[in-house]
């Protein structure tokens, strides 16, 4: 049996085409209100330099501006927290640009998009944004990445004893890759992570644990992004409502938290 | 400087000590050889691994760390879905060494759900993707079969060791470009330390594909001959392939195995490709590490570097060791056996590091001629049989993400 983890939730940030942030989601999940989408919108990621935030893929910007929403409103300075990038696919985009480029004419690879393709570009522009030196960590867990990541933070936070930033995010499928990840829409979340804090606005109380299988990679992403497996928790964030959820993180493994406020 | 040197002792007196944890069982496959014994003779004998690149579908003028053999090892058929070169490459090595065994049996002892998985990738299986994208049907869509294909995302590679061995614990993959495979160690380290596991599978495979090929090539970092770390006439890196893994107990498991000591994780905090010209990020992962183990510098034996023999790296790595190593300390590249393994780094070079402590012998740097006057006394062309008891290796990686792994001797 896995002890118990408790971690309280400090900030929270959000970035989708319907929810350029924190309160309008609040108010939509919460509320019921009606969240307009604006399918052309753009993070505005003002921490990132002009020039930046000009060249930066989308898959960059949705993450750090929901990453600089949560420190914000956890009132942490960036360049302080240890993070976690969680992201079940990485720069769709760039991945489809690169293989396309490849089959047609491998030596016009543009070198910038390939530094930009790693998958720890988003968590790169944020340590540089930010001035951030601390561990800077960029993961993958399939379907269950919020998850993984979400238990990948709290473990640190705890054995650490200082906060961590957890940022999950995947833009949408473009290209022949719409047949293999049913991603369908841009999502960040980030939520600044601290043990024993006073401040904290929520806690989640967390028993990590073996349950029968689920499906382990993409094919089964309910959300049309596999970030967007937080909804859950964020509609009991904004409702304030205590209660239990499970979140997968992992085919078989999972967290059973109770929130608490 | 000083206040920034105040900052990092003062974080490293509050971070956590960890007690060291066993490695009961590791192995690697790469260019150099497949398996431990192999990987040992090539270094003894200074025998790379490095050829000209004979990649069909990537005819780059290059030299290429391949291992031989992918091609006719298909994986089983029940794993048919599988199928990408970044994972028979996993199979490969999880049947050497003995490691499948190892393995299997920390996962009857514990169980299932008390054994933690934590892999290391950089593309993970993206040259099966590139596959698809050449072979595309008449409607611009992926062949049916690749569409059944269980390959590609990036944590195809964790998802598909999974259910190779069985693990039900917590599993992740790490892609953190070339530190992917030395940071799996941290994870793991604290996942064992807060009592989420009783043991831990970590390890990383990367494999050569078009993207990191003319990726690196359109950086202007590739070589057109064998890779030469710390050389002062070095051109720039051999791309590598390879997969290793390591089983992580608690240290009171096999007292007379290697001890992974220490572990320290940063950022450069400065670009995207280019590491920071002082080095301030990899100091500050190498004394993170060096302070969580209750080292000196003084206590180093030796230090397996990141040491890609691209210009800017060498230059920074090199400085940085010869301002923090005393001259009894042994420091090397062993990237002109292997090449750069990108995501898989980390797990080859500390694997080859923990050869290094249990074989008496601290390889040197293979290729390199006239070392770059950035070098200290600590930094070595030649192979030294010399005592280690204490190790460390570098790995860095793209978006300046640094880490920085310290082994030790298990009793005698």
């Amino acid at each position: 049996m896995s002890p118990a983890l408790t971690i309280g939730i400090e900030g929270i940030g959000v970035w989708s085409p319907e929810f350029p942030d924190w309160p309008v989601a609040r108010a939509a999940l919460g509320e019921g209100a009606k969240a307009a989408v604006d399918p052309a919108a753009r993070p505005p990621a003002a921490i990132l330099p002009a020039g930046e935030r000009r060249r930066a893929p989308e898959s960059v910007l949705i993450a750090v501006e929901a990453a600089q929403q949560a420190c914000a409103m956890a009132r942490r300075d960036p360049g302080d927290l240890a993070h976690v990038f969680a992201s079940a696919c990485g720069d769709i985009a760039i991945n489809d640009y690169l293989c396309a480029t490849l089959a047609r004419a491998p030596n016009e690879v543009s070198p910038t998009k390939f530094h930009n393709s790693v998958h720890n570009a988003p968590a790169g522009y944020w340590t540089i944004a930010s001035g951030c030196m601390r561990a800077s960590t960029a993961v993958s867990a399939g379907v269950a990445c919020f998850g993984a990541g979400l238990f990948e933070a709290t473990v640190r936070a705890r054995v650490e004893s200082e906060p961590v930033l957890l940022v999950a995010s995947d833009v949408a499928a473009c290209g022949p890759l719409r047949d293999v990840i049913p991603s369908r829409r841009a999502f960040a979340v980030a939520l600044v992570l601290a043990p024993q804090s006073p401040r904290a606005l929520a806690r989640l109380h967390m028993q990590a644990g073996e349950v029968a299988s689920a499906p382990p990679l993409l094919h089964a992403s309910a959300n049309g992004n596999p970030a967007a497996a937080c909804l859950p928790l964020l509609a009991a964030l904004a409702r304030r409502e205590p209660g239990r959820l499970q979140m997968a993180a992992g085919p078989a493994f999972s967290l059973d938290m109770e929130i608490s406020f | 400087m000083l206040y920034f040197r105040a900052v990092i002792d003062l974080l490293a007196r509050l971070s956590a000590e960890f007690a060291p944890l066993a490695v009961t069982a590791h192995t690697v496959t790469c260019a150099a050889g497949r398996g431990r014994a192999a990987l040992a003779r090539a270094l003894a004998e200074r025998k790379s691994g490095l050829r000209e690149n004979d990649l069909v579908e990537y005819p780059l003028p290059c030299w290429i760390g391949r291992v031989g053999g992918i091609e006719d090892s298909p994986l089983p058929s029940a794993w048919a879905a599988w199928e990408s070169r970044n994972h028979r490459l996993a199979w490969m090595a999880l049947n050497t060494d003995g490691f499948h065994d190892r393995a299997t049996a920390a996962i009857e002892r514990y169980g299932a759900s008390r054994v933690a998985l934590i892999l290391g990738t950089s593309t993970s299986s993206i040259g099966e993707t590139e596959y698809a994208y050449r072979t595309l049907d008449a409607d611009g869509r992926f062949m049916v079969a690749q569409r059944e294909r269980r390959v590609h995302e990036t944590h195809a590679l964790g998802a598909f060791v999974q259910q190779a061995l069985g693990v039900h614990g917590p599993c992740l993959t790490i892609a953190t470009a070339c530190s992917s495979s030395a940071k799996v160690f941290a994870s793991a380290q604290r996942l064992l330390h807060a009592g989420f596991a009783d043991a831990a599978i970590v390890g990383g495979v990367d494999t050569l594909c078009g993207s990191v090929l003319y990726g690196f090539n359109a950086l202007e970092l590739v070589s057109p001959e064998p890779c030469r770390p710390f050389d002062a006439d070095r051109h720039g890196l051999s791309l590598g392939e390879a997969a290793g893994f390591a089983l992580l107990e608690n240290g009171q498991v096999d007292k007379s195995a290697p001890r992974l000591v220490g572990c320290g994780e940063s950022a450069d905090a400065y670009h995207m490709s280019a590491p920071h010209p002082q080095g301030l990020g990899a100091e500050r992962a190498l004394r993170e590490a060096l302070t969580r183990a209750g080292l000196r510098a003084q206590d180093v034996d030796y230090i397996n570097l990141h040491g890609t023999a691209s210009r800017q790296n060498d230059e920074v790595e090199a400085a940085l060791i010869a301002r923090l190593f005393p001259v009894t300390t042994t420091a090397s590249s062993t990237k002109g056996w292997t090449g750069h393994t990108l995501g898989a780094a980390g797990i080859v070079e500390a694997c080859i590091t923990m050869l290094a402590i249990e074989r008496g012998f601290a390889p040197g740097t293979l290729n390199a001629r006239v070392l770059d006057p950035a070098c200290g006394p600590q930094i070595r062309i030649v192979n030294t049989s010399r005592s280690v008891r204490v190790a460390l290796s570098n790995s860095f990686g793209f978006g300046g993400n640094n880490c920085c792994l310290a082994f030790a001797a298990g009793d005698a």
